[in-house]
């Protein structure tokens, strides 16, 4: 029996005790300290909330491009859109509290996504990247050139989440983090997390906040890809014309693909801009829809936990060795030159492309069979 | 956001000619999108560092032959040499790339994602290794010897005042000298490598690949040979653009291909992508309209025209301008 399946019989209550604990594993993760892992050059608590926010971009990326099939080059503006509008409600242009505008954000992102997937969903293939391609530059152009929007200078202040307690009193009560010496692992009792106050120092309870959405869009990501929803992505993406003749309204799914992905985007862009409580048009090049997307295909597009490791790799690696500076862009380009030639469909594969390729190695068997033949034959 | 039409009307000729060189250059770019595309169904992503690598070549030429103090006929066999250094640069970094970022995966039949992946990966790559040229140099220990060149890697890099500009009244119309050079070469360019890949035996091969590759194989089309072409025809034309490009602008950096990449590849599916007549119309197209928007709206405004035209002729006509496809082309 091979590990997969030995995984696979275990009964329900011992998975769901697995994930608990992977999950507390990763909630802990930033009080551990663990040495090797940590950043050294920059602050590790940081570092784990840009991960936790590339994996929901790339979790939302990989419904529109791993699920769907439709290449967007363009999903920073929808990281934009959600970013920009809790920036405008909750400090340039209102001031509401921060849990009343995410919503509004992410809606605002989800509408965008129907509003530019409608007209351009029809085309169809490459087209679509370009489309998508100008769309999120169009988005950063009109931010660095609209005063409304804050212009090239940006908007600061952005709102943060509530506390729980009272920040004056340190919260509800405090987290110690621990300390790695010389082989002793001491708890510090002076770097402390309050749990949990939102501040501008402390990174971690941001850390919790993002992992916590990953999550939540995890599960709703396990629930949609079994569906009905999940199995017409599928289809429309393995050849949308049989999957129109089956009865998939294939432009129905496509669009819902799309607002789904500007919905994570939108989410990801507004808990972004409540961290850095600083945001400029800076923060939305078109470099950063290529990382994103070169997340999703190097992790395995189209298996959520591919595309996490993914979005986990390219957010920090580059942290872990900020030491190289100079070089991260260019070890970053050989890296994906390298595992695209060496692995092309990604570290993780969908299950799906394994036994699609055992299928096709049939079939090559069965074509050189039939050569055989007719060389025979001649 | 005022319109200033005034300025617009009152200048229409020049914002034409102007508009019409710039296109001229985004339309050589995008011959080498449009030739990949037509061939391998790929969008080559790195092509725009191809360009970057041509402009580099001839800023180095410029400063080698010392072309400040030269003039006459000096200075024209200077900029021919920049022009060659430029095509052979580009060329040899269109074919390294074919080779290194490309030709295992074709072999392999990889996904077209991961192409463009590795595509990206290999655009990081070289505008890396440029904005890093000090380094580079150090680490074969050149920096002495080459200190001129790679000094300031990282900000602009300019050859401004080798160049005399003139400008001539026609009619009442100031134009410049260097614009109607820029169009021109760029247009017989274009025109020389249309009727190339028309008439010639090779240009056969590369539109029977693009039409069906299994049976211009089966035809004695060698597949791997026609795609190392296509990349070393786009790489030239790349190399003349960024030559016309430094002629234009006299300045360049490490990063200036990936706006050029990204309007020349708006140039390509503008026109029709695959189709290298539609390069043409495309890039001069989107250079005019780009400089007309620009005068209308002001200049802060320039790159998103390109976009918003972009999407606009795709939702229209999904299949750009002149849509046809390198494979339908007829000699």
């Amino acid at each position: 029996m091979s590990f997969k399946s030995k995984v696979a019989g275990l009964p329900t209550p011992v998975k769901v005790l697995v994930w608990v604990l992977v999950a507390a594993f990763a909630y802990i993760l930033p009080l551990l300290e663990l040495p090797i892992i940590s950043t050294p050059d920059s602050d590790f608590a940081s570092v784990l909330f840009t991960v936790s926010i590339y994996c929901l971009v790339a979790l939302g990326l990989n419904i529109v491009v791993g699920y769907a099939g439709l290449l967007d080059l363009g999903y920073v503006g929808f990281y934009a859109i959600g970013a920009y509008t809790v920036a405008i409600l909750t400090s340039f242009h209102a001031s509401w509290p921060l849990l009343l505008a995410i919503p509004v954000a992410v809606v605002v992102a989800m509408i965008s996504g129907v509003i530019l997937g409608a007209p351009t969903l029809r085309v169809r293939g490459d087209y679509l990247a370009i489309v998508t391609l100008g769309f999120g530059e169009i988005i950063r152009l009109v931010a660095v050139n609209t005063e409304w929007l804050g212009g090239s200078k940006g908007i600061n202040n952005i709102g943060r989440p509530p506390n729980l307690g009272d920040p004056d009193k340190d919260g509800l009560f405090q987290v110690p983090h621990l300390f790695w010496g010389d082989g002793t692992v001491l708890v510090d009792t002076k770097d402390t997390t309050h749990f949990l106050i939102f501040g501008y120092a402390d990174a971690v309870p941001y850390y919790w906040m993002g992992l916590t959405a990953v999550i939540v869009v995890l599960i709703a990501d396990v629930l949609i890809k079994n569906s009905r929803v999940g199995r017409a992505w599928e289809a429309t993406r393995e050849d949308e014309d049989a999957a129109e003749l089956m009865g998939v309204p294939t432009f129905k799914f496509k669009l819902l693909a799309f607002s789904t992905g500007a919905f994570v985007g939108g989410l990801a862009g507004a808990l972004f801009a409540s961290r850095q409580s600083f945001i400029n048009p800076q923060s939305f090049l078109l470099l950063f829809s290529i990382l994103y997307l070169a997340a999703v295909v190097v992790g395995g597009q189209g298996n959520r936990w591919g595309v996490l490791l993914g979005a986990g790799l390219v957010a920090y690696l580059p942290e872990r060795f900020r030491g190289f500076e100079d070089f991260r862009v260019l070890a970053f380009g050989l890296a994906l030159v390298l595992l695209a030639t060496l692995r092309p469909e990604g570290v993780l594969p969908p299950r799906r492309t394994v036994r699609a390729r055992q299928l096709e190695h049939e079939l090559d068997e069965l074509e050189e069979g039939s050569d055989g033949e007719e060389e025979a034959r001649v | 956001m005022n319109l200033n039409f005034e300025f617009f009307f009152n200048n229409l000729p020049e914002l034409t000619i102007t508009g019409l060189a710039f296109g001229a250059i985004y339309a050589l770019i995008a011959l080498g999108y449009t030739m990949v595309y037509g061939v391998l169904q790929l969008i080559n992503f790195a092509h725009s560092e191809v360009f970057m690598y041509g402009t580099f070549a001839t800023l180095w030429v410029v400063m080698a032959f010392n072309a400040a103090d030269a003039n006459g006929i000096q200075l024209v066999l200077i900029l021919i040499a920049a022009l060659i250094a430029s095509m052979a640069m580009s060329a040899a970094i269109a074919l390294i790339l074919e080779r290194v970022a490309y030709r295992p995966l074709i072999k392999r039949k990889a996904p077209r994602l991961i192409a463009l992946i590795s595509a990206i990966g290999a655009s990081f790559v070289l505008a890396e290794l440029m904005g890093l040229r000090d380094r580079v140099a150090s680490w074969v220990h050149l920096d002495d010897n080459l200190s001129d060149y790679v000094r300031k890697a990282k900000i602009n890099n300019s050859m401004a005042g080798v160049l005399e500009k003139p400008r001539y009244d026609v009619f009442g119309v100031s134009i410049s000298l260097i614009d109607i050079i820029v169009i021109v070469a760029a247009v017989a360019m274009m025109v020389l490598l249309d009727q190339f890949v028309r008439r010639s035996r090779l240009g056969k091969g590369i539109r029977a690949t693009a039409q069906d590759p299994e049976t211009a194989s089966l035809m004695g089309v060698n597949p791997t040979r026609t795609i190392q072409m296509t990349f070393l025809i786009g790489g030239l034309m790349a190399g003349v653009a960024g030559f016309l490009y430094m002629l234009k602008l006299d300045a360049t950096n490490y990063q200036v291909g990936f706006l050029l990449g990204v309007k020349a590849f708006t140039a390509a599916v503008l026109g029709g992508i695959g189709n290298l007549r539609g390069a043409l119309l495309g890039g001069l197209v989107l250079g005019v309209a780009e400089n007309w928007g620009q005068a209308i709206l002001g200049s802060e405004w320039r790159d998103v025209i390109a976009f918003v035209l972009l999407v606009l002729i795709l939702l229209v006509r999904p299949t750009g301008l002149l849509g046809e496809s390198l494979g339908k082309a007829r000699a």
